[in-house]
Order: C-alpha cells, then structure tokens, then sequence
C-alpha cells in the first residue's frame, strides 16, 4: 500500500530529515570551539568568588565532570542531547531546559515584536520611497534609514534611555517588570509593554533600515516590469496597481530575508538585553559565555539552531503562498 | 585632574560627615530600597561561597556568628567568645531566642554542622583557615566549642567570622547533596529580611521579617537586588532614581567623577574599610630577568603611583606598602622600604643589571596580562605599560576574560608580568598571604603562581597562622611585609578600597567597615 501524503506534509518530513545533521554539525562544532576558548566553568565560577583552595577546585572539576577528556564530555553530551536533556546548569543551579524556558518567553516576544514592526514599517517606508524616487520624501525615508543602519545598537539604547527614563522620566530604565509591584491582569500586561517600548525600538530601528533599503530596491525594480505596464495601460488603478501586482512581487526578497535575519535579531538581543536587563536569552547567552557555563550555551545554541530551521521553513511556505511558480515538493 | 580627584575624595569625606548628622533625623520605617548589583549570583549561600557579590544580598538574610563595626567586632549571633589557654579550643556562646525565618530555632547543632560540613569541607578560603578543626561540641544548645588540633589564635578565628562565619540551618541541608541543596539559592538565614524570590537575570526580593530578633528592626519593608550589567544603564537607573545605591565601583569612573557633583548622591569609599584591595604588578619569576631583584626594584622606581592613584582611581586610594593593607590594623606597619617615582635611577639599575637598551629602542620586552576585573585593572595596565616604556621596557598588552586571564596566569604561567587586585580579608592569614606561600598546587588563582619561594618567609607565614601572643603576631606581619617589600615577588602598587554613588534618600547607609556585606537592619528610606 502506498502511503500518500498531502506535499506540504512530504515537504516538512524532508526538511525535518535534513536539518537533523544540520543541527548536530552545529553542535558538534559549537561544543569542540567552546572547549577551544581558554578556561572553563570551574575557573570562571571560582574568578567569581574571588579565590578558593586548590582542593576545592579540583573537587568543583570532578562534580561538573570537567576532569573527563574533551571526546568524553562530547559524547556524553551528544547522548544525552538525544533525548533532549541539557543537562544541568552549573552557574543556575538548574536544569538548562527550565533555565531556557524561563527566558525563552521575552526574547520571542522582543524578537517578534521588534521584527513585526521593522518589517512592517521597512516595507511601508520603502515602498512610499520607491513610489516617490529621488524626491524630498525619498531622501529624508533613505537618510533615516542609513542613520539607523549605521548607528550601534547599544549606543541607540543608551540614548533612548538617556531621553525616555533620565530626562522626560516617561519609561522605566530596564528590566521587564516593576518589581515588587506586584501588578496582575491588564495593569500587568501594561507594565511588560512599557518596559519593552525602548528595547524592541532599538532593536527594530536597526533592522528596518534593512526591509525599506531592499524594499524601496525592489519596488523600483517590479514597476519597471512589463506586466506593470501592461495592467497599467489597461486602466489598473495605481492604488491596486501598487498592492496587488507591484508589492506582491516585491516583496519576495524582503521575505527571504526576514527568514534569514531572524538568526541575526537574536544575535541583536544580547546587546540590547544586556543593556536594557531583558531576562531574554541574548542576555542569557552573553552570561553563559562570560561565566562558561558550557551546557547553557549549548542548549541556546541548540534552540536558536532549532528556531532558525522551523523559521526558514515558515519562510519557504510563505514563499510558496507569494510566489505561485513555487511549488513545494 | 588631580583637582578633580582631590574634590571627589572630599565629597566622599564630607559624605561621611553627612552620614552621621542624617542619623540623628526621625527614622521613616516602610518602603523599598533598591541595590544595584553588577553581576548575578549563581549562589545565595554565604556558608557555601566567600564572596562580597554574595554577601551583598545575603549579608540581610543570613547573618554571620560575629560582625565588624567601627568599634570593632561586634555580636551577632554569637554573644561571648573565648579560647583556652593553649589555642585548641574556642568557645563560642550563642544568642537565645533566635528562630530561622521557617520558624525552627538556631542552637548550637546549625552551628557544628555549618562548621564542620560547610566551612571547613566547602567554602572558599574557610577550608584553609579551618583545616586544623577536629570538631564542635554542643556543651549546651547555645555553646559551641571549636576543637583544633594546633592552636588557633582567637585574633584570627574572630576577624574570620565576619566572612566566613555564616552558619545554614541543619535541619534544611543535612542529609543533602549541600553543593546542590535548594536552599543555597533560596537561603533560609536568621537575618532582618527573609528571601521572597529570585528571578534569574533580573533581582533578587527580599522583605521584612516581622520576628527579627533585633526589636523595632528593620525599619525597611524590602530590599530589591537588581541585576543589570551595563555601567551605563546602571547610571541611568540610579539618575532615573530607579536604584538607590551601587557598591563595588558598579559604575564607570567618570560616572563616579559626575555623581560626586550631584547633590542627589553620596559618593565615597566609607563602608569599604574592609574590603581593601590591592592593585598589583604581578611577576613571573620564571623569566631570568624578572627573578633579578634589581630589575624588579627597578620596575617599581619606573611606576609613578601618585600619578596613577590622581588619575585612573580619582584620589580614591593610596599608595600600597606590601601585603597588609593600611585597613590591617595591628597587623600593618609602614615602616617598609619603599621606592619613589625615579625613572632615572631605575634607567641606571637597569644598565646595571646588564640590560642596556637595544638596537629596537628596548632593552627587553614583556608579555603582560591584565585580570579583567573592571576598569581600574584595565586602566591599569594601561598606565603600567607607558610607564615602562618610559625607562625602555616594552609591554605587550594581552586581554583576556576571566576564565583566559585565570588560566594564563594561574594555571599556564604563560605571562611575564600580570596586575590584577586581590582583597584583604580582615586578617592576613585568611587573605593575602596566599600571594606569598608557595606550595599552592598549580591552577589555584590568586595564590603564589609566580615562581618565587622563600623558606623562609614560608615559616614565618605558617608561625603567624598559629602565633597566640596578638603583639608578637603583629609583629611577625610587619617582618613579613618589610620583607615582601625589600624582595618584590609581587608589587602591591595601589591600595584601594571600593567606591560606591548612593542616593541621599538612603539613611543610616555605609555605617559600617563591610556595609555592603553587612545586615542593614537599621538602614531606612525617605519616603
């Protein structure tokens, strides 16, 4: 008997089968370079408490298994990566999948929020610049867009705090709650939106510029296009003109890099949940890094790994729905 | 810039004097006063890691057996301590009446199980301080008698407990796996706040607890932790009068300088008098040119240390004179050699050592790693290596994180010179003498790794450790110290204590020499 199966589904299987050594490579890789990098978490948790005896040391190395050769401490990783255990957080003092849950939660919600407003806003802004090519409106949209690209992602934050919570007093300066308010229901979900107002701005700011530069490109490009002359010589209004046969096309590009930048935003948030105090896994990562914290690392960079296979593949199926030349098989 | 730090170490002493004319106004119980910490805590357990980074939060929740205030150490939760005539026991009586916050009381047993299974097994520098403990018996409920197989000077054992004196309930972690016992990073303590809940990358809560054995304390309903990372942003929440104080040098230098005009702050160094550090230059001695004594003094002639001290630590210090900080009290002495700025005269010791400048303008080269602990040793290292420059040493800087910085100095010895900071401890047989005695087993930071050994001075390292008499003990530390100083196995260049920017709002704040670490019970906030 033949088992049919729906094309998406076939599609998916086969995606799913080819990112399985993807993702092994990756750690396989990740964990012999983290071993590469001088130090371990012994010397960084020890560094931390400002001194211990020699005896200590060696008995924190033989409890976090660290006194094992590189081979042996990959293996019994990989092994018990199979079955989905991280492992246990030595610098948390947790399981490393309770310690990624708990922060996995702002940093989607950063990263969605910040990447809905980039794009939405880039392909807005750039296809009003493309419409109106090399005039006023054009150069100011361009212009701001550079200025955003070319300004560092920390320095954003710290002026945007420098104006919102030092002077003007409007937002508060971190974190992703007031604490010991202890705010329930709507004034809860208020006070979260307010502290991510400056963190998401400074993250989506950089990546618009991103979405309107390739946007306002694209546009250009597809309005020269013969179809485009031809719907317009037949009578096609420019207002359906621009949204159905312009923009559709258009933003094919945009889409495929909206599914490749989604690993750089997660890169973006470690700066700015480190400097805004985001208890998001960028600042987990930069933390992990600092302190060694080996399985920690490993387990974000398996999740990222992970998100950035399941988005690539939204990307293609949203692809697929723009473009009806693809077919998915 | 010397006027600039002359003007801040004055705010800082001013500050003090402000200190004290606050405390006669009406205490204003309530509110919530807010820290800012530099870096999180993966361990909330003071009997299982002797760090100030620890003690800042849990210094409120668990309490030490002995404190240190001004008027010198002072009864927490022990009461009377003595030793016998022969050093092999101490006494310790202990404070009646006193329940852990879950409600069971602290006697005795919480103490011989800490000191026993915690301090002497697992706790960084206590296990050294506390090898010779054999036992402690429970006479009573509240007397502890400490059992040592060679004499333990009551000096030391008292300026050790302020740190490494936390006793953990027993009844929570015996017949626990203690280095993963939940309780270390949810203390139970007998302290005036009782821990509420950490949530990991953002603070620590702790509140009021209503049955603190101090009565009418604390005056405060909860203290707040809170864990950003960025100095920058670390300013702007104090400016945004979102934190209300940051120790440790939390912020950046300049923001120091800045917040040290500001009528809103106190900026100063009271409440660090223990916490002294040195800011050190580190020699390999395994280099043949570095192990020549002359090109050592040499080195330390090129080094103008007021210099340094006017224009990368602000005024805030002063100039070191080896292993026991002038915070040392009986133990310290200044009568040391000592080497002033004179680059000319160490240009000509070092054509007398047989290292005349070369054909590259240099007369040798160094490899020299900086310990990355914030801006002072960067900052630093900077200002050692231009100096050097100046009487024809090049010095490659090489920067490294911690863990890189540990392991190249402690572990690999690949460096020919290193600065970093080490703190002082209260007593110097449970702090920096570790830079002295060699026989640490390679690996081991902050300890003698610099390829320098002298018997002698080894003997007299291990005699103080055990010396009963308080004046020949002394006494023997001043020997040490001049000798540390003739002989430079280390340069100990700067002493300098912590800085911290607090808001006004704040009263009765850096009122003791280890404020930070200590219980805050009668600090209060202006509502």
């Amino acid at each position: 008997m033949t088992l049919h199966m729906p094309p998406i589904l076939t599609y998916a299987l086969r995606r799913l089968v080819q990112a399985i050594p993807v993702v092994i490579l990756i750690m396989i890789g990740t964990f012999l370079l983290l071993k590469l990098a001088p130090g371990d978490t012994v010397d960084a948790l020890v560094g931390d408490m400002g001194g211990a005896d020699a005896a200590f040391i060696a008995r924190l190395r033989v409890e976090y298994g660290l006194d094992q050769p590189v081979w042996v401490q990959l293996w019994r990783y990989m092994v018990k990566l199979a079955s989905f255990d991280f492992g246990w957080s030595f610098v948390y003092e947790q399981p490393v999948a309770t310690v990624l849950m708990d922060r996995l939660g702002t940093t989607l919600m950063l990263m969605a929020a910040s990447l809905s407003i980039a794009f939405c806003a880039g392909i807005v802004l750039g296809a009003i610049a493309a419409r109106r090519a090399y005039s006023a409106t054009d150069n100011l949209i361009s212009v701001l867009g550079l200025v955003f690209y070319a300004t560092p992602s920390f320095f954003l934050s710290l002026m945007l705090m420098l104006v919102f919570s030092v002077k003007l007093g409007w937002l508060p300066v971190g974190g992703i709650k007031t604490i010991a308010a202890f705010y329930t229901g709507w004034d809860h979900v208020w006070d979260v939106v307010r502290h991510l107002i400056m963190p998401t701005t400074a993250l989506s700011l950089i990546y618009l510029a991103f979405y309107l530069r390739l946007m306002r490109a694209s546009v250009m490009e597809v309005a020269d296009l013969d179809y485009v002359r031809t719907a317009r010589a037949k009578g096609a209004r420019e207002g359906r003109l621009m949204i159905h046969h312009i923009m559709r096309n258009a933003l094919l590009p945009v889409v495929t890099l909206l599914g490749l930048q989604f690993s750089t935003v997660l890169g973006g948030s470690i700066v700015v949940e480190t400097i805004f105090t985001l208890p998001g896994l960028g600042q987990l990562a930069y933390q992990s890094v600092v302190q060694r914290d080996m399985n920690t690392l490993m387990g974000i960079i398996f999740l990222c790994a992970l998100i950035v296979v399941v988005v690539n593949f939204l990307t293609d199926l949203l692809y697929a729905r723009l473009d009806s030349r693809i077919e998915l098989a | 810039m010397k006027q600039a730090g002359l003007t801040l170490a004055m705010t800082g002493a001013l500050s003090s004097v402000a200190f004290s004319a606050l405390a006669q106004e009406e205490v204003q119980k309530g509110g919530t006063a807010v820290i800012h910490m530099i870096s999180e805590q993966r361990i909330l357990n003071p009997g299982l890691r002797a760090s100030t980074g620890v003690y800042n939060i849990t210094g409120k929740i668990m309490e030490p057996l002995i404190d240190k205030s001004y008027d010198g150490y002072e009864p927490v939760l022990a009461t009377e301590w003595s030793s016998s005539d022969d050093g092999l026991a101490i006494t310790v009586q202990l404070r009646e009446g006193v329940n852990w916050h879950d409600g069971e009381p602290f006697t005795c047993d919480d103490v011989a199980f800490s000191a026993m299974e915690l301090w002497k097994e697992l706790l960084n520098y206590s296990s050294a301080l506390q090898a010779n403990l054999e036992s402690v018996d429970c006479p009573s409920p509240h007397t502890a008698v400490f059992n040592y197989s060679k004499p333990m000077p009551l000096e030391l054992f008292v300026a050790a407990m302020p740190d490494l004196g936390h006793p953990v309930p027993k009844h929570l972690f015996e017949g626990t796996d203690i280095l993963k016992n939940e309780y270390n990073t949810a203390p139970v303590g007998t302290g005036p706040f009782k821990f509420v809940e950490y949530q990991r990358g953002q603070y620590v809560l702790a509140e009021k607890n209503e049955d603190y054995w101090r009565e009418g304390y604390p005056y405060l309903d909860r203290i707040v932790w809170r864990f950003i990372t960025d100095k920058s942003a670390a300013a702007a929440a104090l400016e945004a009068g979102e934190v209300h104080e940051s120790g440790f040098i939390g912020v950046s230098m300049a923001d120091v300088a800045r917040f040290g005009e500001d009528d809103r702050f106190d900026v100063g160094t009271m409440g660090y008098e223990n916490n002294v550090a040195h800011s050190t230059v580190e020699f390999n001695h395994r280099n043949p040119i570095l192990a020549d004594l002359k090109v050592r003094q040499a080195m330390y002639h090129g080094l103008d240390i007021d210099y340094a001290i006017q224009t990368i630590m602000h005024g805030f210090a002063k100039p070191g004179r080896g292993p026991v900080p002038s915070a040392g009290g009986i133990n310290y002495t200044d009568d040391v050699p000592t080497y002033d700025y004179d680059p000319e005269l160490a240009k000509q010791m070092l054509d007398e050592a047989g290292y005349p400048v070369q054909d590259d303008g240099f007369r040798f080269h160094l490899k020299h790693r900086p310990a990355p602990w914030g801006e002072y040793t960067q900052l630093w290292a900077e200002y050692y290596a231009q100096a050097m420059k100046e009487i024809g040493i090049d010095v490659e800087i090489l920067t490294n994180d911690a863990p890189g910085f540990l392991n190249g100095v402690y572990r690999d010895h690949d460096f020919d010179t290193a600065n970093g900071w080490h703190q002082f401890r209260s007593d110097p047989a449970v702090s920096t003498m570790v830079w002295l005695r060699s026989g640490q087993p390679n690996g081991t930071p902050w300890t003698n790794q610099f390829g320098w050994k002298s018997e002698e001075i080894d003997q007299m390292i291990d005699d103080a450790a055990s010396e009963l008499d308080v004046e020949k003990r002394a006494a023997m530390y001043h020997e040490i110290q001049a000798r540390a100083m003739e002989e430079l196995p280390v340069i100990f260049a700067i002493e300098h204590p912590f800085i911290s920017v607090t808001s006004t709002k704040l009263r009765n704040h850096h009122n003791t020499p280890r404020w930070n670490s200590s219980s805050w019970y009668d600090l209060w906030l202006e509502q």
